[in-house]
């Protein structure tokens, strides 16, 4: 396998807007500006990984910015959940460097959320305690921990019980929890592996909303795998597009449209011609074997 | 298939008690259909042992009435002595039991924390699980005489036996996705064994302690019978026996079925209000 480069600098990328009148880049810039001249990037290098004979990975390379929202899509088990599971230290790679502007995965501090939010919380503890809980991990005496956690819970306005046990919220709020769970420690990176796939239409939509309030308010380096291309658009700087196995990078494709990013953007005609692109790689790759 | 949501494989072993487990659910209905969803059981049994015994389908010298032998038992637990067999087998119960969970939980989670270490153990731990418990008792007898200690080892034997085999199952079949979540947060393996999986572990933990105190019920009453024993509800019912006592015996049995009943009955209250998440 030739190994595939794709490089993303700040202005190095092949937009797919290009040709439509110049969006504003963002009507709401994130709060926390990009001071640093250098865009900080996070590096992957030669990635391999297989699972017996099957090669997902082989000298995977990619660079990606930071504190943006990134999507990821690609073909059934192409290995998006295999990737974020490893460039987020949830699962050994074979081979391969990541590296977060400059430092390692262990030097970076990392968040990560769930798909399946009843198999990832702790059901023998209070939705507040599950909050807690990586605080309490990271050694912080309690008077700290619940400062921060109050902090948290006000700056999204968060209208649960929490003294209630996961099991009895339902599957919106126990994945709200779940998020806020993984915000807690303020992370430098957040993944989220296909989130809101349990959940019905209406908590999807609303919990959309969820990730930009919480996106635009901290500006925090995102990665989001999705299985539904209108989601990877909606809520994506950019879209990671990729191949079957052996998976490449088929394309990044620069999103560009203001935040937020409401219902109605989904109608937007640059929006569907973005989408529209995406479609169109994607089945090129897909027909493509 | 996920990475990262691995399932736990075959459901959760849920063998026995199945009847106070409806009765469990039985006490949230409506008080009047509960009451008589409750007594009718009973009351049936009774029926049919006063039809029996009346209608003399089985013989006089082997079955007494039903309520001569409700009214003699109630005589012996007022005189104190049926008390004193039935908590003499509680208490020698009560000791096989904490011997086994405090021998038996934290070897059990050893043992499942490190999958080969119970794979080259498996075949030991299921031979003694299926040797029946009884088959050792001259063994225990030599090395721990007649008396109490004797008894209690065998049972608590039995008993560590069954713990281990489901705690270790139980951390083995422990949900990957908690502990991701939890090393993910930069949790230590210590502090993952104590703060994810001994929680996931206690559903396991909970079916193995049931089953454990059924097996200790039986070994400690058979041994009671036995084994050189001067009181408990075994010693109680072979005595009633030999000295031809029917109410007596009768009695005995129901008391010690009320005891088995009862521990059961007792661990399943205590397992859902402390493992509250179970099948939620
Ligand atoms: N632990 C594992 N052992 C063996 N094979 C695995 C393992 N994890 C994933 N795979 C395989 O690797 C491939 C990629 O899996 P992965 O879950 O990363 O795909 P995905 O793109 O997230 O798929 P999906 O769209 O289903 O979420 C799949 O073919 C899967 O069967
Ligand atoms: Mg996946």
């Amino acid at each position: 396998m030739t190994s595939s480069v794709a490089r993303v600098s700040a202005d190095g990328i092949a937009r797919v807007g290009e040709d439509l009148p110049h969006p504003e880049r963002r009507e709401t810039e994130p709060p926390m500006p990009k001071t640093s001249a250098r865009q900080r990037m996070i590096s992957i290098q030669g990635l391999k990984k297989s699972f017996g004979d099957t090669v997902i990975y082989d000298n995977f390379d990619i660079e990606l910015p930071q504190e943006e929202l990134i999507s990821i899509f690609g073909p059934n088990g192409c290995g998006k959940s295999t990737l974020i599971n490893m460039i987020s230290g949830l699962m050994p790679m074979d081979a391969g460097e990541v590296l977060y502007d400059g430092q390692t995965i262990k030097e970076t501090k990392i968040s990560y959320v769930f798909q399946n939010y009843r198999e990832a919380l702790f059901p023998w503890l209070r939705a507040i305690d599950n909050i807690h809980y990586p605080l309490k991990v990271m050694g912080l005496p309690r008077r700290t921990r619940e400062e921060r956690v109050e902090q948290l819970l006000a700056d999204f306005e968060i209208k649960i019980d929490l003294n209630a046990y996961p099991y009895t919220l339902s599957g919106g709020q126990q994945q709200t929890v779940s998020i806020l769970r993984a915000l807690v420690t303020e992370p430098e990176v957040l993944f989220l592996d296909e989130p809101f796939s349990a959940l019905d239409y209406e908590m999807t939509l609303f919990m959309r909303e969820q990730i930009q309030k919480i996106y635009l308010k901290t500006g925090t380096t995102t990665l989001l795998v999705s299985h539904d291309l209108e989601e990877a658009v909606q809520l994506a700087d950019k879209v990671l597009l990729l191949t079957r196995r052996p998976t490449r990078v088929a394309e990044i494709v620069d999103v560009g449209l203001p935040w937020p990013r409401t219902t109605q953007v989904t109608t937007d005609s640059r929006f569907v011609d973005i989408k529209r692109h995406c479609l169109e790689v994607f089945w090129r790759e897909v027909k493509a074997s | 298939m996920h990475a990262g949501t691995v399932d736990a494989g075959p459901g959760r072993k849920n063998q026995g008690s199945s009847m106070s487990a409806r009765i469990l659910k039985a006490l949230k209905k409506p008080k009047a259909r509960r009451c008589a969803e409750l007594t009718l059981g009973p009351v049936f049994l009774v029926a049919v042992w006063w039809i029996a015994f009346a209608g003399e389908l089985v013989n006089k010298d082997l079955l007494p009435s039903p309520f001569a032998t409700i009214a003699d038992t109630a005589v012996a637990i007022a005189a104190g002595d049926m008390i004193h067999d039935f908590l003499q087998t509680l208490i020698r119960v009560a000791y096989s039991i904490a011997i086994a969970t405090v021998l038996g939980v934290p070897i059990g989670i050893a043992l499942g924390a490190k999958d080969s270490v119970y794979r080259s153990l498996e075949f030991v731990i299921d031979f003694f699980r299926s040797t029946p418990a009884t088959a050792m008792f001259p063994l225990f007898l030599l090395l721990f005489g007649l008396g109490d200690i004797a008894k209690i080892a065998v049972a608590a034997f039995a008993a560590w036996l069954v713990i281990v085999f489901n705690v270790a199952y139980g951390v083995m079949n422990a949900r990957q996705t908690r502990i991701l979540a939890a090393r993910s947060m930069g949790a230590s393996s210590l502090r993952i064994f104590k703060d994810v999986i001994f929680f996931e572990t206690l559903p396991q933990t909970f079916v193995g302690l049931r089953t454990a105190v059924s097996i200790a019920l039986v070994v400690i009453i058979v041994a009671e019978m036995f084994i050189g024993a001067v009181d408990g509800m075994g010693h109680r019912i072979i005595d009633a026996q030999i000295s031809y006592q029917l109410t007596d015996m009768y009695g005995s049995i129901l008391a010690a079925g009320a005891m088995g009943y009862g521990l059961n009955l007792g661990l399943l209250i205590v397992e859902k209000t402390i493992v509250h998440w179970s099948g939620r």
